[in-house]
């Protein structure tokens, strides 16, 4: 196995092997977390339109001098504590740990979920929005655009928008429009016009070249508000920097509470957002085991998922060289997942690169497994998660039983990141689980 | 240069930069093309159709066809999932292709049946198709058929690395975009990476009629060639004859597309080649 800090540019101060994880790397001195695009390994890049590259260097240069301006961090980190609600909570969800099956005579985990779900909006998808919101004020631009599969980008994109005076357009593919519907009308509550785009598998990835063709037409007045961390550079660094907040409070939160690192991280991995942004605290400290979850649809074997990692291989798709579903041509392959989060053809390149150097493993899990862990989590603990999180309490639930005990008897922590709440998946889990009354649904045709 | 690009050129052997490759056929390229109707004092017609559009039968006969009638250069587009530089009109088209099956390997013969007209044949085509082609093996695969070059929407200088060095092995046309927003020191560095001829985009957007051809474009032409272009042709949003002839007073060439296309869904071959015939009038003019 390639070690991250071989491919990584940045230079090799990793701390040695621990037995237990506990914090190795010193402040200041994080080679894996601040590795800098534009390429993570021979992933990322820029591979698109030349009519784009002044506005993304435009970005980049706007992007550097915030992070440098002391007056950005304070108006950043008070929206973040005024507004969003910041520092989301971390907790412990023992009656969900207990249905972590151990092997005779091992204690069990304990799980501890970071509550990005509690956020304002209910998603993670606020902590980026703000940032580059911000950044919109500073280039002096008027307008904003935005894709959206589950829709919780554009509601957070339509937020932001509306806090901070700016036009707001949200494109999303028609069958995203249709299976969900109230984020639909949210958003348009919030004074943004919500765009179904009609050509193509009319998914995520649909809506992303549509708001690239907005982008490219109206560049002069308008931010293109990326809600992943793909996309050309900057936009893979810049998402990661901007939800970096995740990972740091989970991990203070975490050593307050037990006085150790995690052994385990799980998260769910669309575009990767974020995965990112809790993966990234953790990625200098060697022994957290980082494991993100990818859509398994009907099953990898079946054609019908959303698993790059296991079904894809490198290529370009919307700016970046990552992993892809393609088929023989080059031609990007159709998806399928119950979550529209992650119903996505590629995957952050950043992902790609610590898949290849072996720092993080991703597996799938399908539709069936994701329910279960919903299931689970509704009944144990009265947290409804959204579908695309439930991704990440699945990967939970399998890989905590896999985990070996800890050498001081402790039970292992897996820390989980609860990245949105499942308010707009009721009609998709009531018809899944059939407790909806008939008619209950009529507007709220899904396919799942 | 870049890790992805450096890596992956460096598994080509090193004749890039050699003055003979060994497998250029003898085909007539874009910068003939255009130096010759210049001669004549007027500006080349390069027309579009992608491929597989209603069929690949037909989408090659009406490629044939728009030559007969007098179009110079052929724009052949690859049809592509995702093709994020182009208007409905072509979306639509495109889409239509890979319904019916259209697959990337039958482009060469495509490319070898136009260029049998006796025009250089461009192959248009985003990036991924080529990427998993292979590059080298699309860029052989390409020069053996006869086409000219590629055309490159979505692919910058900056990450074209692989591409340069197999299109220099084998003897092929680099066209590169350039963009009313490109700064001068992207225009220089995009036309030092070009040969053929430089793509200036007539405004910020996509592909389809519009009814007027950005202001910009004749600022943009002059920039370009300040940064050294030798040749330089004007695309998005031509689309009458009327404007083909204004673009070409101060273009070497002017591309058309979307009238093309829609000609082609509307009134089949014949009604390329009205269309095109009308352009090629506008250019001569």
């Amino acid at each position: 196995m390639t070690t991250p800090q071989e491919r990584a540019t940045a230079p090799d101060t990793a701390a040695p092997e621990t037995a237990a994880p506990e914090p190795t790397a010193p402040e200041g001195a994080r080679p894996l977390a601040d590795v800098q695009g534009p390429y993570f390994g021979d992933f990322g890049g820029r591979f698109v339109p030349e009519a784009l590259i002044a506005a993304l260097d435009e970005l980049a240069d706007a992007y550097a001098k915030a992070k440098t301006d002391p007056e950005f961090e304070v108006e950043l980190a008070r929206l973040h504590r005024e507004y969003t609600g910041r520092p989301s909570p971390l907790t412990e969800v023992p009656r969900f740990a207990a249905h972590v099956a151990t092997a005779d005579g091992v204690p069990g985990v304990r799980v501890f979920l970071k509550r990005e779900d509690l956020n304002h909006t209910g998603s993670h998808k606020i902590n980026n929005v703000l940032g580059q919101a911000l950044l919109v004020k500073r280039m002096g631009k008027t307008r904003v655009i935005a894709e959206t599969g589950a829709g919780q980008h554009g509601v957070a994109t339509a937020t932001a928008a509306a806090l901070m005076g700016l036009e707001c357009t949200v494109y999303m593919g028609e069958e995203d429009t249709e299976r969900q519907a109230l984020n639909v009308a949210r958003m348009r509550l919030l004074g943004a016009e919500v765009v179904p785009v009609t050509i193509g598998s009319r998914t995520l990835k649909d809506a992303i070249n549509e708001a690239l063709r907005d982008w490219v037409a109206n560049v002069e007045h308008t931010h293109y508000l990326l809600g992943t961390v793909t996309g050309p550079h900057p936009f893979p660094q810049m998402v990661r920097d901007f939800h970096r907040v995740i990972g740091d409070e989970a991990r203070a939160q975490l050593l307050e509470r037990t006085g150790r690192l995690p052994d385990l991280v799980t998260a769910c991995v669309g575009g990767g957002s974020n995965a990112m942004g809790i993966f990234n605290a953790f990625l200098d400290d060697d022994g957290v085991a980082l494991l993100g979850l990818e859509a398994g649809g009907d099953g990898v074997t079946t054609g019908l998922h959303a698993a790059r990692f296991s079904g894809g291989e490198p290529g370009v798709l919307h700016g970046a060289r990552s992993y892809l579903l393609q088929d023989a041509d080059g031609q990007t392959r159709p998806t399928h997942s119950i979550s529209a989060g992650l119903d996505y053809p590629s995957v952050g390149p950043e992902h790609a690169w610590l898949h290849d150097t072996g720092r993080a493993t991703y597996e799938p899990v399908t539709d069936t497994e994701a329910m279960e862990a919903f299931r689970i989590l509704c009944r144990t603990e009265g947290i409804i998660p959204a579908l695309e999180s439930a991704h990440a309490l699945a990967g939970a639930l399998r890989a905590g039983r896999t985990l070996a005990p800890r050498p001081d008897g402790e039970p292992p922590i897996v820390l989980v990141n609860l990245s949105g709440r499942g308010d707009k998946d009721v009609a998709t889990a009531g018809r899944w689980f059939d407790v909806l009354d008939s008619g209950v649904d009529e507007n709220q045709e899904g396919r799942g | 240069m870049t890790a992805i690009s450096a890596s992956s050129a460096t598994t080509s052997t090193s004749t890039a930069g050699t003055t003979a490759p060994a497998d250029v056929v003898a085909r007539v390229t874009s910068a003939a093309t255009v130096e010759a109707a210049r001669a004549e004092n007027r500006a080349v017609l390069v027309g579009y159709l992608p491929l597989g559009f209603p069929d690949v039968a037909t989408s090659v006969a009406a490629a044939r066809a728009m030559v007969r009638a007098g179009v110079d250069v052929v724009e052949l587009g690859l049809p592509y999932s995702d093709p994020v530089m182009d208007g409905p009109l072509i979306q639509s088209a495109v889409e239509t292709a890979l319904r019916g099956g259209t697959r990337v390997a039958q482009v060469m013969g495509a490319v070898e049946a136009i260029a049998a007209e006796g025009a250089p044949v461009l192959v248009m085509s985003y990036f991924n198709p080529v990427l998993r082609y292979g590059v080298d093996a699309f860029a052989r695969d390409l020069a053996s058929a006869g086409g000219a070059g590629l055309i490159t929407p979505d692919l910058i200088p900056d990450e074209a690395a692989e591409w340069i060095v197999a299109a220099d092995r084998h003897g092929l046309d680099k066209v590169f975009l350039v963009a009313p927003s490109s700064t001068t020191e992207r225009l220089a560095l995009t036309v030092a990476a070009s040969r053929g001829f430089v793509y200036a985009a007539s405004t910020m957007g996509v592909t389809g009629t519009r009814s007027s051809v950005g202001a910009g474009a004749g600022e943009l032409v002059r920039r370009t060639r300040e940064a050294g272009a030798p040749r330089v042709c004007v695309g998005l949003g031509v689309s009458t004859p009327q404007q083909a002839h204004e673009v070409a007073s101060f273009a070497d060439g002017v591309i058309v597309g979307s009238a093309l296309v829609r000609s082609l869904r509307d009134g089949g071959v014949d009604a390329v080649a009205q269309t095109a015939a009308a352009l090629a009038a506008g250019v001569r003019r």
